[in-house]
């Protein structure tokens, strides 16, 4: 006898819509997640039986299965970790950060830590709780499944071993109808289960509070650093396209009016004024260029330092500005650029506001702080409220976790003092 | 009278040489990095040469090497440096020897044509031409002292005198008459109690020895 198939198309039946297929899906997800996590929740029942059997006969030897347990409270972390990762996606669990193998290389200090004392508590107290609910989910899908297929069941046993009473077909109507009920509540139920299991584990496997706070701030220190240089590197991207660019073009432009000021001579008084205009106007845009790009990240910075920097700085100053810059080594060099647009903004501020008749501006290290003080003899009453730019620099502080004071009393004098950390 | 010029940037170069020619220099080479200049040098044997700070190939201060080398070797070269900014030290080092036959100027003056010119001219000649604000930046180092004392426009006259102008030149940048400039300089000579100096780059070097510059 052979069987012949035919291959019917039938597109509705081998794929079906994926609303349809979801469910299915995730039932088959959550019940692999539960039954995966039978093998080791079992091992701590096993050490339970063994403890309790041991604690009867020989009282003396019950601290090996606890031992035992504590040992193997890492690779059964391990086995759990790589189980939500797999079955449950890559966020399920919140891990803490890796730091080498510290269970297998220091256990002493293992032991020492809060997650430690967690993960042995999930697997000897909650792993023996979970282990029989886990048994439970997978006995239902299964006697759901054969009271719904009762029928076929009753069809492939031979006809001596098939029950005998009376009315068994009645009965195994009712049967089937019940199984399939089973099976339609069983993806809720191991839904349930599921998310019980995970939030458990959450709990004494994953992060703690702290740990997430830890690691929240780590990153964000990490990312926020990366966004100060990439927005430093980026000022002076502008800075070396001007200056390669538009600002040599531009002084060109100015020394060919100049030479065409000076040599053009015997042309007409509108022309010459035109070409005179034309000059100053060049030599203006020069300038305005210049304090542009000196606004953005000096080439002097990054060449030559802090000291050249604010010495340029406090020279263009209209008021007389005593500058001290006292630093062995260079500091970092986005310290070294918070420290610059200090300065120069606050000058810019004593100049425009404080109506002062000289500033002061201190530049040193104390021990890894970078500590910048621009001191004036002007009015005071300087605020970040009053619109001047401070509100800016306090922030540019604080974008390297550095801190940024102004004492500004009504009437003077003003102090604004600036501490960024740098690391010696 | 005979120039090189080392200066990395085509635009700015172009002009230079076009500024140079006006103010009646041949230029004899033109060279975009600090060895070149050197060997311009040592070949043409040039009265000046002009030369960018910053050059290939590593954009630093090719161009002060450059000049220390050519001051040492062809003391009858005179040197001009251009410099996008005022590094003090640099104008320092290259002062310390010696204050004539050198000029600091920032890369812009340049648009100042006729200024440019005479300053060319002037270090040529044996002169000293610094940036106003090289100088402005050397007497901001000057903590306290008799600095003090100097009015406005004396400080102005002391920031021309030590940038390597004449007497005449001070009277045209500040539009004041030459008696005037006499008697402001008198006065910082005397506050300052300085020896007396009438050539223009000994002037320069007595307010220099002052800012404690050399």
């Amino acid at each position: 006898m052979s069987w012949g198939f035919t291959v019917v198309p039938m597109p509705f039946a081998l794929h079906p819509p994926e609303s349809l297929r979801r469910p299915f899906r995730e039932a088959g997800r959550s019940t692999a997640f539960v039954a995966a996590g039978l093998p080791p929740h079992l091992v701590a029942v096993a050490l339970w039986v063994w403890l309790v059997g041991l604690a009867v006969v020989v009282p003396g030897f019950a601290p090996l299965p606890a031992a035992l347990l504590i040992v193997s409270a890492g690779v059964l972390t391990a086995v759990q970790r790589w189980r939500y990762r797999t079955l449950r996606g890559p966020g399920a669990l919140q891990v803490p950060p890796r730091t080498g193998r510290p269970a297998l290389r220091h256990p002493i200090q293992w032991l020492r830590s809060p997650g430690a004392w967690r993960q042995i508590a999930y697997h000897g107290l909650v792993g023996p709780l979970l282990a029989p609910v886990e048994a439970a989910v997978l006995v239902l899908w299964a006697a759901g499944f054969a009271a719904a297929s009762i029928y076929v069941w009753i069809w492939a046993l031979p006809p001596e071993q098939r029950l005998t009473q009376v009315g068994y077909t009645t009965q195994a109507a009712y049967i089937t109808a019940g199984g399939l009920a089973l099976t339609a509540v069983m993806p809720w139920l191991t839904g349930r289960v599921a998310r019980l299991e995970a939030g458990v584990a959450n709990v004494l496997l994953g992060q703690t509070r702290a740990e997430r706070l830890q690691r929240r701030v780590e990153d964000l220190t990490e990312s926020r650093a990366g966004v100060v240089d990439a927005a430093d590197a980026e000022r002076r991207r502008i800075e070396r396209d001007l200056h390669d660019g538009a600002q040599q073009r531009l002084v060109a432009l100015a020394v060919n009016l100049g030479i065409a000021r000076a040599t053009l001579t015997d042309l007409s008084a509108e022309a010459r004024r035109v070409i005179d205009d034309a000059h100053t106007e060049a030599k203006q845009a020069v300038a305005e260029l210049n304090d542009l790009v000196r606004g953005l990240h000096p080439a002097v910075l990054d060449d030559r330092g802090l000291d050249a920097a604010l010495s340029g700085v406090a020279a263009r100053a209209p008021i007389p500005v005593r500058l001290s810059v006292d630093l062995a080594t260079r500091p970092p060099a986005t310290a070294e650029a918070v420290a610059y647009f200090t300065v120069s903004e606050a000058l810019t501020n004593v100049v425009k506001h404080a109506r002062a008749s000289k500033a002061e501006v201190t530049v040193e290290r104390r021990g890894g702080t970078l500590v910048v003080v621009i001191a004036d003899d002007g009015v005071g009453g300087a605020g970040p409220s009053g619109g001047t730019g401070l509100a800016g620099l306090a922030k540019r502080a604080a974008s390297v976790d550095g801190t940024f004071t102004c004492h500004s009393p009504l009437g003077g004098p003003t102090v604004i003092t600036v501490e960024l950390p740098c690391a010696p | 009278m005979r120039a090189v010029i080392a200066e990395d940037s085509v635009l700015l170069r172009i002009g230079v040489v076009k500024v140079l020619e006006m103010a009646g220099f041949e230029v004899a080479a033109q060279v975009e990095d600090g060895e070149a200049l050197l060997a311009a040098v040592a070949e043409h044997r040039p009265d000046i040469a002009v030369v960018d700070v910053r050059m290939p190939p590593d954009f630093t201060d090719e161009g002060v090497r450059a000049a220390t080398v050519i001051r040492r070797r062809w003391p009858d070269t005179a040197v001009l440096l251009l410099s996008q900014y005022v590094e003090e030290r640099y104008a320092t080092d290259l002062l310390a020897a010696n204050t004539s036959k050198i000029g600091y100027l920032l890369k812009q003056r340049v648009a100042d044509v006729e200024e440019f010119a005479d300053s060319v001219r002037r270090v040529a000649a044996g002169g000293t031409a610094l940036d106003p604000q090289v100088v402005s930046q050397l007497l901001l180092r000057r903590h306290s002292g008799p600095l003090d004392r100097l009015t406005r426009r004396e400080h102005e006259v002391l920031e021309l005198m030590a940038s390597g102008r004449s007497n005449a030149g001070i009277a045209a940048g500040l539009v004041i008459s030459d008696s005037a400039v006499a008697k402001h300089i008198n006065n910082i000579f005397a506050k300052l109690d300085l020896p007396k100096a009438d050539a223009d780059h000994r002037r320069v070097l007595a307010v220099l020895r002052f800012l404690d510059v050399v």
